[in-house]
């Protein structure tokens, strides 16, 4: 009887996942395993190894890892601060600092890339600042380094947020307890804080990486059109030449990669117990 | 005793306008069981917190040993803590648990492999090593926050209810264990409690406190005898508190009798508190006692009958091996030895301050 009325209930999200989900991503298999004719191939699956297209997608897998890894050295400390580990930080403040640096995440993601494009450009307004100086020019537009640093931007809230939501979990008892053991700091963190938080790190990473690897807007905005990402190849496939075959192909490497890691995640967080914000 | 091992200095501390500690002065000698206790937030937790270094009062000092640490970090105090909820590290089995402090010290394997075998057999938990946390109930974590502590030998051992999730035999067995082990690693106790029984058990000194001012500090005879307050009686077992003048050296009024007592010094015809412990009620022929009274309650408690006995308007608990049925007639008598006289606090403040001498 209980079960018949929650299946009931979950009808509307079952339409909406086959309309929306389901659907499309069949759509993507089939495009990707023919050609323009409607024949079966797995040719738009090897094009992969071409070398422009494998060069995108490890520049891609290169600069999400870099991102990543910056994320988390950034996210450690801010995160530290902003949950109950921070110290002297009292119960309000701690909501307060939290919503001030979620603030942004709010506005769109679009437009905050093109007010990045528009402050880092050569004759940006940081440059006409620096100039302003007489400090010498920064030029990073179009330029990897660039293209990392709007991920960072980005996405490192989706790193900072599962870490405080996990740190607030530890019991700051817990903590006292190692340094009441004799653990300085930084063994305190090694061998406490940082295995206790670890469903928050891991889904961090998978938040912070996923949406990495598969952004074409970053790169394109911040990295100009000359350097292209695996997100890149696939929009153009799409937008530009009208090759649904040759994007869908690419979409499921892609995809695969994508499974990967969070199957990688998953075996680290058995419980997931960091996913939830 | 030994010499002065920690002396806490003019210690306040305030949370917001919540002064949870006042100008404390407290020192605790070496070896000594020194036991804090007083009711639910009277800042028993703090005064350990700050002690152990997880916390900086707002004024005062920490000494130990004649060094001032008031702001050392906990790392490196040669103190140990149980806390109060375990905190037991849950990412780490329990022989990981009690072994921490001893690898941070870069001790041999032998030697924190015996150690661990010797902590968990004192908490009678010997098969337990390789459990984790989580699946011990909440009195065999306890267990292991004790065992965690004291394999490092502390020079002082902080423990903040370390009894309280254990059922009523394990704790009398925990009580035993505990002080065997004290006088076995010779290590200063800092014990805190809300429990007067356990405070008087196994205690050598007992510090009561409320609302961040200590009430008085004593021997558990000195406390339980010559309660220098009425709050320190009323917490302390069960007594009959009642309020009188003292009309001159030796002689009390309560309840419009005179009594015969043995205090003096307390002046001429001043309100005092008085009290006198339900044992030391003796209930006689109604003619016999110093006042009259009639029973109006009883309960069995085993060892003795708990009565409640009216007699001028004031409700007496006495305890007694006799039974004496509701509704007889009784006497009540007491001996002046028995009548403990205390200054009445003049004012809330007072109430909580404690009187000084
Ligand atoms: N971090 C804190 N922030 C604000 N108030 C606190 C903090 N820690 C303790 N307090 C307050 O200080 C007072 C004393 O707390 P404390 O923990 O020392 O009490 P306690 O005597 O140990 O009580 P219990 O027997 O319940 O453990 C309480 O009123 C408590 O609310
Ligand atoms: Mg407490």
């Amino acid at each position: 009887m209980k079960n018949k009325y929650i299946k009931f209930l979950s009808a509307p999200y079952i339409i909406w996942a086959l309309i929306f989900i389901i659907v499309p991503l069949l759509m993507v298999f089939y495009y990707g395993f023919t050609d323009k004719s409607g024949a079966f191939t797995i040719s738009n699956i090897t094009a992969i190894a071409t070398h422009e297209h494998s060069k995108a997608l490890w520049l891609a897998l290169y600069l999400s890892l870099i991102s990543t890894a910056i994320c988390i050295l950034l996210a450690y400390p801010l995160a530290m601060i902003l949950s109950h580990i921070g110290e002297n930080a009292g119960a309000n403040k701690d909501k307060y600092m939290v919503f001030i640096f979620i603030l942004p995440m709010w506005m769109n993601f679009l437009l905050r890339t093109i007010a990045w494009q528009t402050l880092l450009e050569n004759d940006g307004v940081i440059n006409s600042f620096l100039n302003l100086l007489h400090l010498p020019a920064l030029r990073i537009i179009n330029t990897p380094a660039a293209i990392v640093f709007g991920m960072v931007y980005n996405f490192l809230p989706f790193m900072v947020l599962p870490l405080v939501n996990a740190l607030n979990k530890i019991d700051i008892n817990v903590i006292n307890a190692a340094r009441d053991l004799g653990a300085n700091s930084v063994q305190t963190f090694l061998r406490i804080i940082l295995p206790l938080s670890l469903p928050g790190l891991i889904s961090g990473i998978t938040m912070v990486f996923i949406p990495s690897l598969t952004t074409f807007i970053v790169s394109d905005l911040l990295g100009g059109s000359k350097i292209l990402l695996i997100g890149n190849v696939i929009e153009q496939e799409f937008t530009q030449y009208s090759n649904w075959n040759l994007g869908s192909g690419l979409s499921i490497v892609l995809m695969i990669f994508i499974i990967v890691s969070i199957v990688l995640s998953t075996i680290f967080d058995k419980d997931m117990e960091g996913t939830a914000i | 005793m030994g010499n002065k091992l920690i002396t806490l200095e003019n210690i306040s501390k305030s949370y917001g306008s919540n002064t949870v500690l006042d100008e404390l002065n407290l020192y605790i000698n070496e070896n000594e069981f020194l036991t804090l206790l007083g009711p639910s937030g009277c800042g028993k937790t703090t005064t350990l917190r700050i002690i152990g270094g997880f916390e900086t009062p707002d004024t005062g000092k920490v000494i130990f040993d004649g060094k001032d640490i008031t702001s050392l970090a906990p790392n490196k105090r040669q103190v140990n803590t149980v806390f109060q909820k375990y905190a037991l590290f849950t990412h780490m089995t329990i022989a990981e648990n009690i072994a921490f402090g001893l690898k941070i010290k870069k001790k041999s394997k032998a030697y924190i492999d015996d150690k661990i075998k010797y902590a968990l057999k004192l908490v009678n938990l010997e098969d337990f090593a390789n459990r984790m946390p989580d699946s011990l109930s909440g009195g065999q974590q306890q267990r292991i926050a004790i065992a965690r502590a004291i394999v490092n030998e502390p020079k002082v051992l902080l423990l903040d209810e370390p009894l309280g999730a254990l059922d009523l035999k394990l704790r009398q067995d925990m009580q035993y264990e505990l002080i065997r082990l004290k006088n076995e690693l010779g290590i200063t106790f800092i014990y805190v409690t809300h429990d007067q029984e356990e405070a008087l058990t196994m205690s050598d000194t007992i510090v009561v406190m409320n609302q961040g001012y200590i009430q008085q500090i004593g021997t558990p005879e000195n406390i339980y005898n010559e309660p220098e307050n009425a709050f320190v009686a009323d917490f302390i077992g069960d007594s009959n508190i009642i309020s009188g003048t003292m009309i001159h050296d030796e002689l009390v009024e309560i309840l419009n009798v005179k009594w015969a007592c043995v205090d003096k010094g307390f002046g001429i015809n001043k309100p005092v508190d008085v009290v006198i412990r339900p044992e030391d009620v003796e209930l006689v022929k109604e003619d016999e006692g110093t006042i009259k009274g009639i029973v109006t309650n009883i309960i069995f408690k085993g060892v003795h009958y708990e009565m409640e006995v009216m007699a001028n308007g004031f409700e007496w608990l006495v305890h007694s091996t006799s039974l004496f049925p509701v509704g007889t007639k009784v006497g009540i008598k007491v001996d002046p030895f028995n009548i403990q006289i205390m200054n009445k606090p003049e004012s809330e403040d007072e109430e909580a301050i404690g009187v000084e001498e």
